[in-house]
């Protein structure tokens, strides 16, 4: 049964792919919290009180429109060190962030 | 009886007495390794390559640094949370800590070694205070225009004189404030160019340079003849390309003149600039594996070491400054944050922050001779830094 030896690896290795991708999105939050903490934090500082870049608080955020943010992550704000993310971080990525500076980010899990 | 259980006592005592005494050591070879994440440092032997002791307890130390007291024995931390803590190397304890701004960027120590001065993003400006006790002794901020607001500091250098040179991101500004009397400190203003980053000041004291990130090229100040003014050199350094969005800012801090070359980061592209530095004109330029944040020269000036900004940051390139081109490229780590030469340079420490090591490369053959296991570090400070000008 020739076909079947070739069919068999092929969806033993779609259900590894599979399980890769589901992995990757699922240790997303993870590694997005370490790049806002980490890399973010560089400028804003690892507790995101501020540095060089503003506080990045829920307070400090209060009146600052979600969109203004979430386009701030992606394409930066001229005039300022604030760089584009976007080819780092997706949309998905950056309104999970903009969520997550609002309620208040997550500590880095030790 | 009681004579052989006083003799006892008495014997008990002493041994306990010198149990406690540290052995005898210099401190010239010491030095601090950041961990920024848990707010505390590692004091480290450069000569055996290992850890001697931990402090723990200095606040949040995310863009931490230090300077020495110039007997090599106390180290002074300037933490982002404003805290300044004074660490005993040889006892290997905090001596005080202190609070004393909102926000903080880092910090020098004056030529005398009698003051430490910290420099503020909140609220924006310098602050002196007693190397001994820590007592605050002078408060200079950093007012501009005129509805009295006040800038981020960055750059602060040391200079000859109990002076400090220091330049005002908000206000675009290169300052010299001279702390001779602190009680009243006589500061003055030099028009610097766009959004100043950092700065450094030559091994001599006599050049500030302050980095711009809102123009291509840095602001030259000559300390020795101040009345000249800044000058802009390198200007146009990126003209007709494209700058790169900058996820890190390139660090000027730790001079890196090589002879009579200054190497420097070019902000926003992949290169770093040579200068000479007796006419300050652009020499050369250095390809390099992406933006660079450290450029720093061997104490011998033979080779400059640069690592790089997010997301290239698990790589350091070794630059020969005979060629002025990079010989070697290497990953010590992921994320590496920070690199310190032993004070003549035989070897150079490298944090790699999300490897949670330190890694002692042998700058003969550039290869690792040790790895220590420190968390999420980043500043890597040695004592012999307390004797030279602008670290």
């Amino acid at each position: 049964m020739y076909p079947n030896k070739v069919i068999r690896p092929c969806v033993a290795g779609l259900a590894i792919f599979g399980i890769a991708i589901a992995d990757a999105r699922a240790d997303r939050p993870a590694e997005l919290i370490r790049l806002v903490r980490q890399d973010c934090g560089s400028c804003h500082g690892l507790t995101l009180q501020g540095g060089l870049g503003p506080a990045l608080t829920p307070a400090a955020l209060r009146d600052r429109p979600p969109e203004a943010l979430f386009v701030a992550i992606l394409h930066g704000r001229t005039g300022t060190p604030m760089p584009p993310f976007r080819g780092i971080l997706d949309e998905t990525d950056a309104r999970w962030i903009v969520a997550k500076l609002l309620a208040g980010f997550p500590q880095e899990a030790h | 009886m009681a004579h052989r259980m006083l003799a006892l006592l008495c014997m008990m005592l002493f041994t306990l007495a010198v149990g406690a005494t540290p052995p005898l050591r210099g401190s010239g070879d010491l030095g601090l390794v950041i961990e920024r994440g848990s707010g505390s440092v590692r004091i480290v032997d450069t000569t055996r390559q290992l850890e001697i002791g931990r402090v723990t307890g200095l606040g949040d130390l995310s863009h931490a640094s230090a300077v020495f007291s110039r007997d090599q024995r106390y180290a002074y931390v300037f933490g982002r949370d404003g805290g300044l803590s004074k660490i005993d190397l040889l006892a290997g304890t905090l001596v005080k800590r202190i609070l004393q701004a909102g926000n903080a960027i880092g910090g020098a120590i004056s030529q005398d070694g009698r003051l430490v001065v910290a420099q503020n993003y909140e609220p924006g400006g310098i602050k002196a205070f007693d190397a001994e006790t820590l007592e605050q002794v002078a408060d200079v901020p950093a007012s501009y225009g005129s509805e009295g607001k006040r800038s981020k500091v960055v750059g602060l250098a040391d200079l000859p004189g109990q002076r400090f040179a220091y330049a005002l991101f908000d206000a675009g500004e290169i300052r010299v404030t001279d702390l001779s009397d602190p009680a009243q400190p006589k500061t003055a203003v030099y028009p610097a160019g766009k959004q100043p980053y950092d700065g450094l000041v030559t091994p001599d004291g006599r050049y500030y340079i302050a980095g711009l990130f809102g123009e291509d090229g840095l602001a030259l100040l000559d300390t020795w003849q101040p009345q000249l003014g800044v000058r802009k050199i390198l200007a146009g350094y990126g003209k007709g390309e494209t700058p790169l969005p900058v996820y890190k800012m390139p660090h000027l801090r730790g001079w890196s003149i090589a002879g009579n070359r200054a190497y420097l980061p070019a902000i926003g592209h992949h290169e770093v600039l040579v200068v000479d530095t007796r006419s300050w004109q652009e020499v050369g330029r250095i390809a390099v594996k992406s933006q660079p944040v450290f450029v720093m020269a061997r104490p011998d000036g033979r080779e400059v070491w640069v690592n790089f900004a997010f997301p290239d940051n698990s790589w350091v390139q070794v630059i020969d400054t005979l060629s002025d081109t990079v010989v070697e490229t290497l990953q010590p780590g992921k994320a590496v944050l920070h690199m310190e030469f032993t004070p003549r340079g035989e070897a150079i420490w490298i944090s790699s922050r999300d490897d949670n090591t330190v890694t002692v490369y042998d700058t003969a053959r550039h290869a690792p001779l040790k790895t220590l296991g420190v968390d999420s570090p980043s500043g890597v400070f040695f004592s012999a830094r307390a004797a030279r000008i602008g670290f």
